[in-house]
């Protein structure tokens, strides 16, 4: 016990479970308030899924299709890009030809990327 | 058990504060009455205004506007509520949880207002559900606004937690769910919720 004690991280430890306590304590006292004494009414109007008033349609676990994640991921790749095109296009007449060289592989690789996801199908919404 | 006025005052001066359990509990409840989101007509602008820094409802712990029923105590209906709108608001009163309180605020709100005569509009929203406040005005200003706050927080900081008169949500056999009227083929049905309601007799 007094080796436990001893090491640098016994103090972290206990840290790391009054955090947890200190999190979860108000957690379950508001459980327990709510089991005790809160009285539920509760009826089928109230339990209906919120909906802005509305009778809601369906269900409210929706899924989402993936195919949103792959559209962001290509948007999020030519949106970075149009922040380095402008300066790029502001001062082009005053650019290196080495400059021109490296701002035409950084195109080429977006446009490499691009192709992939044409080849793969992304572009068209299943 | 109430504690004696004259007795509390005295230990106050000496410095023992003495309460009870009731008091303690209702100035929690009237302290913290989280509003709901939920504006309808012109009278909403007035609502905002009074949250917002001139008024500052914040003052009085109200400040929290609840996107949810889920989180609200306080139903403000701001507002004409038309009769397609009106289920909506029936809804979503019966989606909040207990103890829950209405106001409402503006002419339209408590009687059809200017729109009394008009055939979609609802002529008072304390035809489907209780309303604890009723402000009168077209809009009222934000004082009053403020004023039937102050209101519903003497309403509550009263109510007593057994026996009669205490809040619907600490009586058992109390009403929980009101209706949602549905709309008819010339008005809502029904077109007011009888526990609530009692039509009145017109003499001609």
């Amino acid at each position: 016990m007094s080796d436990m004690a001893s090491t640098p991280y016994f103090s972290l430890a206990i840290l790391f479970f009054a955090a947890l306590g200190f999190g979860l304590a108000p957690l379950g006292l508001a459980w327990l308030w709510g089991r005790v004494f809160a009285p539920p009414k509760p009826n089928a109007i109230k339990n209906a899924i919120y909906e802005c008033g509305l009778e809601s349609k369906g269900d409210a676990w929706v899924q989402f299709n993936s195919a949103y994640y792959l559209y962001a991921i290509i948007f999020l790749i030519f949106d970075v890009e149009a922040v380095f095109l402008l300066p790029f296009a502001v001062a082009f007449t005053g650019l290196g030809a080495a400059a021109c060289l490296a701002m035409l592989v950084f195109v080429l690789m977006l446009v490499e990327g691009l192709a992939w996801a044409w080849a793969k199908g992304v572009l068209t919404w299943a | 058990m109430a504690v004696d006025e004259q007795l509390k005052s005295e230990m106050a001066r000496q410095g023992i504060v003495v309460t009870s359990l009731q008091e303690l509990y209702n100035w929690g409840r009237r302290s913290s009455v989280w509003p709901m989101n939920f504006g309808l007509a012109c009278c909403a602008i007035e609502m905002i205004a009074t949250t917002m820094a001139r008024w500052d409802m914040a003052r009085f712990g109200a400040e929290v506007f609840r996107p949810s029923p889920r989180q609200a105590d306080l139903l403000i209906v701001s507002g004409t509520v038309t009769k397609k709108m009106a289920p909506q608001v029936v809804r979503l009163y019966n989606q909040m949880p207990e103890p829950r309180y209405v106001i409402a605020m503006g002419a339209c709100a408590i009687s059809g207002g200017p729109f009394k005569q008009g055939y979609n509009v609802l002529k008072g929203i304390d035809r489907y559900i209780p309303v604890d406040v009723h402000i009168p005005g077209c809009p009222p200003r934000p004082e009053a606004l403020l004023q039937a706050f102050i209101e519903l927080q003497k309403k509550i900081d009263a109510q007593p937690l057994t026996g009669e008169g205490r809040p619907r949500f600490l009586d058992v056999d109390a009403q929980g769910e009101f209706p949602v009227p549905e709309p008819g083929e010339h008005d809502l049905e029904p077109t007011s919720n009888k526990g609530v309601w009692t039509v009145p007799v017109v003499i001609k």
